[in-house]
């Protein structure tokens, strides 16, 4: 017999420990720990720091182990946690010019002060299994030389030196928005739209770059410069008025430049696109930096013709937790929504069959 | 709890995983600049009915789409004293009403109930309790998409010109095309309604036939969308319109049947097919409702079969 579903607390109660037991699937099989995954799965936990938009490595790798590897899940798990923290201040603008450099590269220049560093990266890899690694395998030791602790100048500082590049005024740290405290409302100037792409879905931010680059827009970026490594955070309190550091964080940076002929006003110069995220999460910050200067069009003049440039959509559809929620409601109950549709739906017909019996009796 | 052991993560401490304690949560799990923050809100939601007052939503440990707008304004709104009730779908045991309830018998204590009259506040999403409300109590809906202009218009910045232009004439063409392609109005719930004569606004994806409820309802009726960050209001007594034309009045629908088991003819019937034979029957969607009526007495053509033992909520 068939029934409605009646959901039960039982049921719900039940669902979860189902769950926990898939989760830990075979018991003879060593539980994973947290910091192995700390360890072993760290661009994982990098995506889930990012667009969980809390810097905490050990707490995204927890949401790791708990969602069973669903990243997404994760997000949500780190930002449903991140609501309760209180909020202790606002941190200084990060330098990353300072930044202590493990990979930087740029695409524009042949050689750049500082020098090339490859650094950790999948890049150059020829993408064969590897089956050393199903047997466990301790790692080849590498040679690398001890970067510079020297600043290293980003490069587009050093176009921008020559006037070549448009010049952004910043009122320093006065004034930035924050989508977690205030409602997004458009149009939205470019400190809210940063901060959305930077909790952005990756999947989502990435084909919409990759759509800008196919014509669906008009973009024509050179990867300025990428780098990732450890910056410091600080912050000054009001009861000290002194700068204290906090601690060091790892982000990805990439900064992505495109030519603009100028318009009557202006000369011709290069624009650029800005990516940054948490840990190493060097595809998401290039696809950030093309979304970010295709959403410049309204600014720079342009017409809106392509979804990359158009802010409502892409601001509006690129929370993963958002847009997970929203889709994935469907499967709650809908049933009344559904009668009314029934109804109408069944008179309707009843109405239109009514009408063509009438009409063919007229008719005979 | 051992989750490191004593792995060299940099800026990584995990002594505080073991601290954050369940217990630990502020009661209604918002902190209390938030709830005052969701508060604000609500006021001027009440002071200017029917407009959408946009509000910082905060992410809810339950996903979007699960009510978490209305999950925020029960957190805010509610009190130690008060009795919380919980419908999805006009019942109480849907999961999630059942998960939502449960949600706030931890994180605040209050006592809870099924029964429309003792509640203090009700969460609901998809329907309005078929008993009449009182001036002493609080409807709070769960509202997927707050813009009734939506679907006539798809972007923010142009739905809230013509909010505040009050230019609405697109509403009606669009029911006018309904009537002129099917012969009456196609919209069966989420029914446009204009409210204190002025604000067009979205009841939630309740059927029409609960619009007539929200009409000089002596209840506060409050609706948050958590996902779309927006909360609007219909204060007690307030005019609460469904838009239509005078030679196309405004209908509620109506069943050939009553209650299979309370044999009620005045509330919202679901269907529920009951074999593979393709067998029907009709009960009321508001569970309380018909729990009430058959303990009166009222018995409808099918209460006396036992395979819908389920249904009546005889089995667990």
């Amino acid at each position: 017999m068939y029934v409605a579903v009646k959901g039960g607390e039982k049921a719900i109660d039940n669902a979860h420990c189902l769950m926990a037991e898939e989760r830990r699937g075979d018991t003879n099989i060593p539980e994973m720990t947290v910091s192995q995954i700390l360890q072993q799965m760290r661009l994982a936990v990098d995506r889930v720091m990012s667009e969980g938009s809390l810097y905490d490595p050990a707490l995204a790798a927890l949401a790791i182990k708990q969602s069973r590897g669903d990243l997404v899940e994760a997000v949500f798990l780190l930002r449903a946690y991140r609501t309760t923290l209180p909020r202790f201040g606002i941190s200084n603008p990060i330098d990353t010019s300072a930044m202590h450099v493990r990979r930087r590269i740029s695409a524009t220049f042949k050689d750049i002060p500082g020098g090339q560093i490859l650094g950790p990266t999948f890049d150059y890899t020829h993408r064969l299994l590897d089956f050393t690694l199903a047997a466990e395998s301790e790692p080849r030791p590498v040679q690398t030389d001890i970067p510079d602790e020297a600043p290293m100048p980003r490069v587009m500082d050093i176009l921008s030196a020559e006037g070549l590049l448009e010049q952004k005024e910043t009122d320093g740290e006065a004034n930035v928005g924050d989508i977690t405290r205030d409602p997004v409302t458009f149009p939205a100037e470019r400190d809210i739209r940063l901060q959305n792409l930077a909790r952005g879905d990756e999947g989502f931010l990435l084909a919409l770059g990759y759509s800008s680059q196919r014509g669906f827009g008009d973009s024509h970026p050179f990867a300025g410069e990428i780098r990732m490594g450890d910056v410091a955070v600080s912050m000054t309190p009001e009861e000290l008025g002194f700068e204290i550091e906090i601690g060091d964080i790892t982000i990805s940076e990439c900064e992505m430049v495109t030519s603009f002929t100028g318009s009557k006003t202006e000369l011709p110069k290069f624009t650029r696109g800005y990516g940054l995220s948490f840990g190493y999460c060097e595809r998401k910050v290039m696809a950030m930096a093309l979304v970010d200067r295709s959403l410049q069009t309204r600014e720079l003049g342009g017409d809106i013709v392509a979804p990359s440039q158009d802010e409502e959509f892409v601001l509006s559809h690129s929370d993963n937790v958002e847009a997970q929620g929203f889709v994935q409601h469907l499967k709650l109950p809908h049933y009344v929504d559904f009668q009314a549709d029934l109804i109408m739906m069944r008179s309707m017909r009843e109405e239109i069959l009514k009408q063509t019996k009438a009409d063919k009796k007229e008719a005979a | 709890m051992n989750f490191i052991e004593g792995a060299p993560c940099r800026a990584a401490d995990a002594t505080h995983i073991q601290s954050t304690q369940e217990d630990e949560y502020n009661f209604g799990y918002l902190d209390e600049q938030t709830k005052r923050m969701i508060r604000r809100a609500i006021l001027k939601a009440i002071a200017i009915p029917g407009y959408q007052v946009p509000f910082a939503g905060r992410e809810m440990p339950m996903p979007y789409g699960w009510g978490t707008g209305g999950i925020q304004l029960s957190a805010s709104v509610l009190g130690s004293d008060d009795i919380f009730k919980v419908i999805d779908q006009g019942a109480d045991d849907t999961t999630n009403a059942v998960s939502i309830r449960k949600f706030f018998a931890r994180v605040t204590n209050v006592n809870t109930t099924e029964r429309t009259e003792e509640a203090s506040v009700i969460q609901t999403r998809h329907r309005i309790p078929e008993i009449p409300l009182s001036d002493d109590q609080i409807m709070i809906y769960q509202v997927p998409i707050p813009e009734p202009l939506r679907w006539v218009e798809a972007r923010e910045s142009e739905t809230r010109k013509m909010h505040a232009l009050e230019e609405y004439g697109v509403m009606h063409v669009q029911l006018y095309e309904d009537i002129a392609r099917h012969g009456r109005i196609a919209t069966n719930f989420m029914y446009p309604v204009k409210v204190n004569d002025r604000y067009i606004m979205s009841p939630s994806p309740i059927p029409k036939f609960d619009n007539p409820k929200l009409h000089m309802s002596p209840a506060l009726h409050i609706f948050g969308a958590g996902r779309e960050k927006r909360i609007y209001a219909v204060p007690p007594y307030t005019i609460v319109k469904s838009l239509d034309f005078e030679d196309h009045p405004f209908e509620v629908e109506s069943w050939d049947n009553c209650c299979g088991l309370c044999g009620a003819k005045d509330s919202y019937l679901d269907e529920v097919i009951l074999n593979n034979e393709g067998e029907r029957m009709f009960v009321c969607s508001d569970t309380d409702y018909c729990t009430h009526r058959r303990e009166q007495g009222h018995l409808g053509p099918m209460a006396a079969r036992e395979d819908i033992a389920e249904l009546k909520g005889e089995r667990a």
